[in-house]
């Protein structure tokens, strides 16, 4: 698979894709003078909006601007349509997981997962155990981090159950997703609501790396943008505290971690969260977006029973196929991953932000040595999967327009219904033959445009 | 509205204002550091800008001698003296990012600017910068923060805090610097009324951009019954005492008119309103100023207490 050139998605060979045609003639024609001046633009706009992510652990600039590159993605309404059914099906299948072994536990019974990678899961939560959310659904937020390889090959490199990050970086569908995103929220208001529900946004604060996003949600969405000390718990409701007095609050859209919702669940030591939350939530008054403990289905480990899922829950056959993965866990596969890691990908189960990884063929020998015996002292830990020749888009670089590599996360709703705005957030490397597009390590964003018929 | 929102738009106004007033207050430092003859030469005069920044216990300890290169950093710079034009404008700034939300975008912007102006100016080599050019810039930064809330805010609440602590902390800046002015700038009884004493009060008069203003308003000779009445008493001049307390009366009956409910904080401004509204300059004298002044200053902490109490905390019910 690394030997191939990438997969261009503007030019096969000297032919020009067809869902590019129209920008082509764009690019072509936009002098460079221009198109630097618009670039400037671009920067001085998020700048002053203040689009910025901060980036942990390395000091400097605590708003650091995300890097945009102005030329699109384009998918055609073909493409998009086949992608669109499979990230329904997916979130759907991982809503049915996440309900089921909170419940009944059948896809434990039927040893289609193993029990041990569920409850023995650092971010499983047994104060969910045999309670049911509003409408069923743990998750509803699906991001799930897609990428290419040829025409018509589409791999999930990861799902993200809990509160992926990011859409407030998407330009075409700036106002789109908010709405959404209410409607969504609305559709789930606890047993005991009364009449039209408040959602809220919960924030750890502004120090926060994705505060900006947590800002923006809740200004387009028109909801109140609280801290946990702005919440409190008193009878049976959760209540904002108001100028003009307490006020109910009947849905949380929380930005925060599980440990961080309700020390008297969680963290008994924490000064942070709402204490009671839980309490309230488990009876009725109060709904959590996500649910607590959906983090289970976003395990790397999980991730690889995912099409079994789809199976099992929804008996169909899974329409988005998962990158080939080694379970580090087991004996033979963890053999062939220290056999190969110069060409692998590798993976801890908990991992983000492309943090804690190792891409094979980029890595010196002495980091190659190390890690392999991080992969002998701790197996269970990681996954490996192939060196995936992501597909290239055309991207604005200091030396013109050069093809690099992205993925793709599109972000699913689910409430009353499945809602997916069209497109999603694209990811670029920006460095030269790079195939880390994290934010963190050198990656930037660029819009994602899909064609009408 | 959260009371964090509230509390963070009441600091936006407090902030700002408190930006202007220190900058206003070393533009007045330096205008009277020009000449030398006062009592104590130029020492006493920034000592006199040091104490009315309410700070001058700190610059002792930091610096040592009140030298003005080290008095402008002080004062315009340093982020460790918590009411130096940098600090409150990252204050302010930091306030806005915590509640972007019930910020208009033109606000948000003005606030930005101003803190990435402020940070540009902070690694622009010292010799580069006049006082004038930092003064200016601080004056001009906070007319467009202010324009900008004026031009592009709802009239609701928000609109309420933020002009609630501008007031406030405008009041509570007039009656330092005419303190200090009186109290400590001319201990000696004999200098009052002499052409020293008026071009001191002229300069005052002139950081405060309003040496015009006052000669519309009065003509004639300064004295310093004009000026005390001029800047406490008159609801014409912008930055009287009275002007401002009419203008947080104004806000909290807005806020108890929309919240249908009144308030102790406007029960308190209003006392306060009714005082001032009835007193003459000639009742100031006879308290004595600096005594009236020192009054003024505990009862605008105190109705700053009642809001805080009433709307800021979270503890209303």
């Amino acid at each position: 698979m690394t030997g191939e050139a990438p997969f261009n998605e503007m030019y096969q060979g000297d032919a020009l894709r067809p869902p590019y045609a129209g920008l082509d003639v764009w690019a072509r024609d936009m002098p460079a003078e221009l198109r630097s001046m618009k670039q400037h633009e671009a920067e001085a706009l998020f700048r002053r909006i203040g689009i910025t992510f901060a980036v942990y652990g390395e000091g400097g600039d605590p708003d650091r601007l995300i890097p945009f590159d102005m030329f699109p993605r384009v998918f055609s309404a073909a493409e998009w349509r086949r992608l669109e059914r499979g990230i329904r099906q997916r979130a759907q299948a991982l809503n049915a997981f996440l309900a089921d072994i909170y419940a009944r536990g059948e896809i434990l019974r039927a040893g289609v997962i193993p029990a041990h990678l569920v409850h023995c899961n650092e971010a499983y939560e047994p104060a969910m155990a045999g309670f049911m959310p509003p409408r069923g659904v743990y998750s509803h937020i699906v991001g799930i981090d897609i990428v290419r390889t040829g025409p018509d090959d589409f791999f999930v490199l990861e799902d993200n159950c809990r509160t992926p990050s990011g859409v407030s970086y998407m330009l075409e569908n700036r106002e789109t997703y908010p709405a959404l995103l209410k409607r969504t929220l609305d559709s789930l208001a606890p047993e005991k609501c009364e009449g039209a529900p408040r959602a809220v946004i919960l924030t750890p604060g502004h120090f926060n790396s994705a505060y900006y996003e947590h800002s923006f949600l809740a200004d387009m969405m028109g909801v109140e943008l609280v801290e946990a000390a702005d919440l409190f718990v008193e009878g049976d409701f959760v209540w904002i505290r108001t100028t003009e007095g307490p006020q109910r609050v009947d849905v949380i859209y929380r930005r925060i971690d599980d440990a961080f919702l309700d020390p008297l669940c969680f963290r008994p030591d924490s000064m942070l969260g709402v204490a009671g939350l839980m309490n309230v939530y488990r009876s009725g008054g109060v709904t959590i977006c996500s649910a607590p403990g959906a983090g289970v289905a976003d395990d790397k480990a999980i991730y690889c029973f995912v099409p079994e899922m789809v199976r099992f829950y929804l008996g169909e056959e899974p329409i988005l196929a998962n990158v080939p993965t080694w379970q580090c866990a087991k004996a033979d596969d963890l053999a062939h991953v220290l056999e190969h890691l110069s060409e692998l990908v590798v993976k801890e189960v908990h991992g983000s932000g492309g943090y804690g990884m190792l891409v094979g063929p980029q890595a010196t020998r002495t980091q190659l040595e190390d890690f392999a015996a991080k992969l002998r002292a701790d197996p269970a830990n990681y996954i490996a999967q192939p060196t995936l020749a992501l597909s290239t888009t055309p991207t604005f670089t200091e030396a013109g327009i050069a093809p690099r590599h992205v993925d793709l996360r599109p972000y699913c709703l689910v409430g009353e219904r499945i809602e997916l705005v069209p497109g999603g957030l694209t990811r670029v490397a920006l460095k030269a033959g790079s195939l880390v597009v994290n934010s963190s390590q050198g990656g930037g964003v660029k819009d994602t445009w899909v064609l009408a018929e | 509205m959260l009371s964090r929102t509230a509390a963070n738009l009441y600091w936006i106004g407090r902030n700002v204002e408190r930006a202007e007033a220190n900058a206003r207050l070393l533009e007045v430092g330096a205008r009277n550091a020009l000449i030398p003859n006062t009592s104590g030469g130029f020492r006493n005069e920034w000592d006199a800008v040091l104490r009315a920044s309410g700070t001058a216990a700190d610059f002792a300890q930091r610096y040592g001698e009140p030298v003005q290169r080290n008095i402008e950093t002080h004062l315009f710079f340093d982020l460790k003296n918590s009411s130096s034009v940098a600090a409150c404008v990252e204050r302010a700034r930091e306030n806005g990012r915590i509640v972007r939300t019930a910020l208009t975008r033109q606000l948000w912007d003005a606030l930005n600017t101003a803190h990435q102006e402020m940070r540009e100016m902070a690694r622009t080599e010292r010799s580069r910068l006049s006082l004038s050019d930092m003064t200016d810039w601080a004056i001009h930064t906070v007319a467009q923060i202010r324009g900008a809330a004026l031009a592009t805010m709802l009239r609701n609440d928000a609109y309420d805090f933020l002009n609630i602590g501008g007031a406030l902390e405008r009041a509570d800046s007039t009656a330092r610097i005419l303190d200090v002015k009186y109290f400590v700038l001319l201990p000696h009884l004999s200098f009052v009324g002499s052409g020293l004493d008026n071009y001191q009060w002229r300069t005052i008069l002139r950081a405060l951009s309003l040496e015009r203003a006052f000669g519309w308003a009065y003509g004639g000779e300064i004295t310093p019954q004009k000026i005390a009445d001029f800047l406490i008493l008159n609801r014409q001049s912008p930055r009287a005492i009275l002007t401002s307390v009419e203008t947080l009366t104004h806000h909290l009956d807005r806020l108890a008119r929309g919240y249908g409910r009144s308030s102790p904080a406007q029960e308190a401004a209003r006392a306060l309103h009714a005082e001032l509204a009835e007193a003459r300059v000639e009742h100031v004298f006879e308290e004595g100023l600096h005594e009236f002044l020192s009054r003024m200053i505990n009862a605008l902490a105190a109705v700053a207490d009642v809001v805080q109490r009433t709307y800021l905390s979270g503890e209303a019910r």
